[in-house]
């Protein structure tokens, strides 16, 4: 236990570690020292003032940002020479800012407009005409306005110790200092917007919402992010049913203020003029557009046709939609169409890991337990590039916590320049280059073990063994693509498995079979796009797509029925590390319906009971049926994200792992949604590419 | 030089680096910069930080002799400001520019520390105390004439 010391503040006696600093101690007991530079968690700055404290027996004002709280310390934060410092300090932080509130992006969440209403003076004595420079584009996604800068230096030290990539630096002085970017006039960085995000003022405002919305006339909606694995809470801030922005607003979820350029900026797929919005039928050849009912009644028609003739049926799932989504579609598939083809693109082998898991608790590693280990070791992934959370979390754990990290890649990664060690090693032999790690990890006291796509199969019982010979606490992630990549193995979205990893009562075909069977009757894919690299064997399949675009699959389909995206619909996903997150519905786009409700007219329509397709309602089957996900409801209706539990007992059939193969997804591209983000598309970095120095 | 930075701190060979290789070619280029990045493991920005901070750092390029004259308070009070308008009258050249033929560029800077000798100007790195302007005169003539 750390050194306790006694401390009185604004008259209230409060006990804190020592070393902390007074503004953290104040906060703890309710009392708020005004702050610009300051930010938990980054470096010390002590540039603002702001925070200017009185101490008894120190002759000046201190700043309280950077002041350790020492025994029999006696600080007033309210005093009146405290109050005319901050007067004063915000007088001099405006004296060049300009007083364009009313169209600035940040006004009415902005930190210097609060000040100033609450500590600030109505008046200034500065009479001389403001110092002007003009705004600037630094890339489709950063805009830079000198004149507002209070040169806090937040955005230099996020991007520099927040994501390793120095991207901001602030160059001249005086009047004249002002941040510039990487490149001169313009940014090469992630694009992720922490900046933005972390801008106390409207210097820095994001080119997808600047100008276009207060943030008093939007709604906003906590949400889990629709792109990749790692499971960021989203805020998306809604007017009239349009997604106008993006951020971590509110920094709950597991992703705190961290969010991505795909996160922050990747949502516009949602409104792209391209989206389905009547389903379509084809007729004469031509796919034309027809009602919902018509095309709802087709396909039940067919379904129910070809069931009754004992065709052949082909399902392909998502690892976009929701778990009860999945949980649906295989048991429409299984139950209603009695058919065991049914099959997702897999991006992670974690059925082999939770199969190596059994019998053990607690070996899942959480996005938290990142920011926790002792030591964490990385292999066969470029992480700061394809699980940009995880990374994050990562160099937070080295930076306060001075964790070791240890990767293990086919080329060079970002994490290189932090890590205790780096190996190159051929993908797909990483498990041989584990044998020179074993002493420097089992120095450890807990390890986390993340792997990509290249370990699968046996080779993930050799980690687990592996791990299991440090003798220390090892946990593992198996990294996945897709927002529900995990959840789509947990529902059972593949031949192999059903729900919860139970064997199939049958063995179906795989995706590639069912692609390359000559005699399919009926291909079905939900949310999937397999054509997009691959042909259909089957020529006179009936195939039916639901889909937000017009993708490779929709093109072949005979009918295809436009399905809402992440951001329109309730439910649940889990993420890479086997956290279940709940989705709000925020965006609205007509003439869309959730996949769920389309399979729940689909079964409706052909007189299947599969029980009442409510987001609500499947869940609840979901938690009563499925191995590991009887997880505690309250955590995930208060927005928090709840642990599944490895599955308990050996699996009675092993994965078909020769099917595992990642996307290679980096921070511009996300499948075929990231096709259709014309943000994510215009960044100067895209399409990026893994493993690069 | 690097190798004269503790090791973790060879960052610090930033400064001196820079301007060596000014004086050797005369400004601070692109192709200089990324060079630098590349020795010391520094974001080119960083450098840009310090590029804008240092006044003694220029991009563009300088004449053979840089001639620095001060125009603070003591200089000033003793004909500093004078000094400054007939150098720029004489060399038909204006803060930080560079006569035609490259050989002679022109500064305007805060105080060089030579306050008791006041009026100084600096060439490169040598100090000339108590400069007239007839003495400038000839310091000129001579800095074109050594080429």
């Amino acid at each position: 236990m750390a050194e306790l010391v006694t401390l009185t503040i604004d008259g209230k006696q409060i006990t804190a570690e020592k070393g902390t600093l007074v503004i953290e101690a104040a906060k703890k007991i309710g009392i708020e020292i005004p702050a610009f530079c300051y930010y938990e968690g980054y470096s010390l700055q002590a540039a603002c003032r702001m925070c200017l404290v009185e101490v008894e027996k120190m002759p000046k004002l201190q700043p309280g940002c950077t002041l350790p709280a020492a025994e029999g310390m006696v600080v007033m934060t309210d005093s009146p020479k405290v109050v005319e410092a901050r007067k004063s300090t915000l007088e001099f932080l405006l004296t060049n800012h300009p007083l364009d509130c009313p169209v600035c992006d940040k006004g009415g969440e902005c930190e210097l407009q609060d000040m100033v209403f609450r500590y600030g003076a109505g008046e200034s004595r500065f009479t001389e005409i403001k110092h002007h420079a003009n705004e600037k584009q630094w890339s489709p996604m950063v805009y830079y306005d000198p004149a507002r800068c209070i040169l806090c230096y937040r955005c230099i030290r996020v991007c520099d110790e927040g994501l390793g990539v120095g991207a901001l630096g602030l160059t001249h002085r005086g009047v004249h200092a002002e941040i510039t970017p990487s490149n001169g006039d313009h940014l090469e960085c992630d694009e992720c917007g922490m900046c933005i995000d972390i801008c106390p003022v409207g210097a820095l405002t994001s080119g997808s919402y600047r100008y276009k919305s207060r943030p008093w006339e939007m709604n906003h909606v906590g949400t889990i992010c629709a792109h990749c694995s790692n499971g960021c809470k989203t805020t998306l801030s809604i007017r009239n049913g349009e997604i106008m922005r993006a951020n971590n607003r509110d920094q709950s979820g597991i992703n705190g203020e961290f969010l991505c350029a795909k996160g922050r900026f990747g949502y516009d797929f949602v409104h792209s003029e391209e989206r389905l919005q009547t389903p379509l039928v084809r007729k004469d050849g031509e796919l034309v557009e027809a009602s919902w009912s018509e095309a709802l009644a087709l396909v039940a028609k067919k379904f129910g046709d070809v069931k009754a003739k004992g065709g052949k049926f082909g399902v392909v799932g998502s690892a976009r939609t929701t778990n009860e989504e999945a949980y649906y579609l295989q048991k429409f598939a299984r139950q209603g169409l009695g058919t065991a083809n049914i099959d997702h693109r897999r991006s992670g082998d974690v059925a082999s890991l939770l199969n190596a898991l059994a019998g053990k608790r607690d070996a899942l590693a959480t996005v938290a337990d990142l920011y926790t280990t002792k030591a964490a070791l990385v292999i066969g992934s470029d992480l700061s590039q394809q699980h940009p959370l995880l990374a994050f979390q990562l160099r937070a754990n080295y930076r306060h916590h001075g964790s070791s990290t240890y990767t293990v890649t086919r080329g060079p990664v970002r994490e290189d320049s932090y890590a205790a060690r780096s190996i190159r090693f051929e993908a797909g032999d990483e498990i041989g280059a584990l044998d020179q790690l074993r002493e420097d990890l089992s120095k450890h006291a807990s390890v986390v073990i993340l792997f990509g796509d290249s370990v699968k199969g046996g080779d993930v019982a050799k980690l687990v063994a592996f791990g299991d010979s440090l003798g220390v606490g090892v946990k593992y992630v198996c990294l996945m693509d897709y927002s529900n990549s995990r959840g789509a193995w947990d529902m059972g979205l593949t031949h192999e498995y059903g729900p919860g990893y139970e064997a199939a009562e049958q063995r179906g075909l795989s995706l590639p079979e069912m692609l390359a069977a000559k005699d399919l009757d009926v291909f079905w894919a939900v949310g999937a796009n397999p054509l997009a690299d691959a042909e259909l064997g089957s020529n006179d399949a009936f195939v039916v797509v639901q889909e937000l675009f017009l993708t490779e699959t929709a093109r072949r389909a005979d009918v295809v029925l436009p399905a809402a995206s992440a951001y329109e619909k309730n439910g649940t996903v889990t993420n890479t590390c086997g956290e279940v997150q709940r989705l709000k519905a925020g965006a609205k786009v007509m003439g869309v319906k959730t996949d769920l409700e389309i399979m729940g007219l689909l079964a409706k329509e052909m007189g299947l009971d599969l029980g009442i397709w409510t987001p609500e309602k499947v869940f609840e089957e979901i938690r009563r049926t499925v191995r590991g996900y009887n997880v505690q409801l309250p955590i995930i209706v208060t927005g928090g994200a709840a642990p599944t539990q490895p599955v308990s007992g050996q699996l009675a059939v092993l994965p078909d792992v020769s099917l595992v193969r990642s996307a290679e997804d980096t921070l511009f591209t996300s499948g075929s949604l990231g096709r259709y983000s014309k943000m994510l598309n215009a960044a100067m970095e895209a399409p990026g590419k893994l493993y690069k120095e | 030089m690097i190798g004269n930075y503790p090791t973790g701190r060879q960052k610090g060979a930033l400064i001196p680096m820079l301007l060596y290789a000014q004086d050797e070619i005369g400004q601070i280029t692109e192709e200089l910069i990324d060079e630098v990045s590349k020795r010391l493991s520094v974001n080119r920005v960083e450098i840009e930080e310090v590029l804008g901070y240092y006044t003694m750092l220029h991009r563009e390029k300088r004449g053979k002799h840089h001639v620095q004259i001060c125009t603070n308070v003591s200089c000033m009070l003793r004909g500093g400001e004078e000094l400054w308008e007939h150098a720029c009258g004489k060399l038909g050249i204006g803060n930080k520019q560079t006569t035609a033929d490259g050989s002679v560029s022109l500064e305007e800077v805060e105080c060089i520390g030579a306050c008791s000798w006041a009026p100084a100007i600096l060439v490169n790195y040598d100090f000339h105390f108590n400069v007239t302007p007839e003495s400038l005169d000839a310091l000129i003539e001579g800095l074109r004439t050594k080429q």
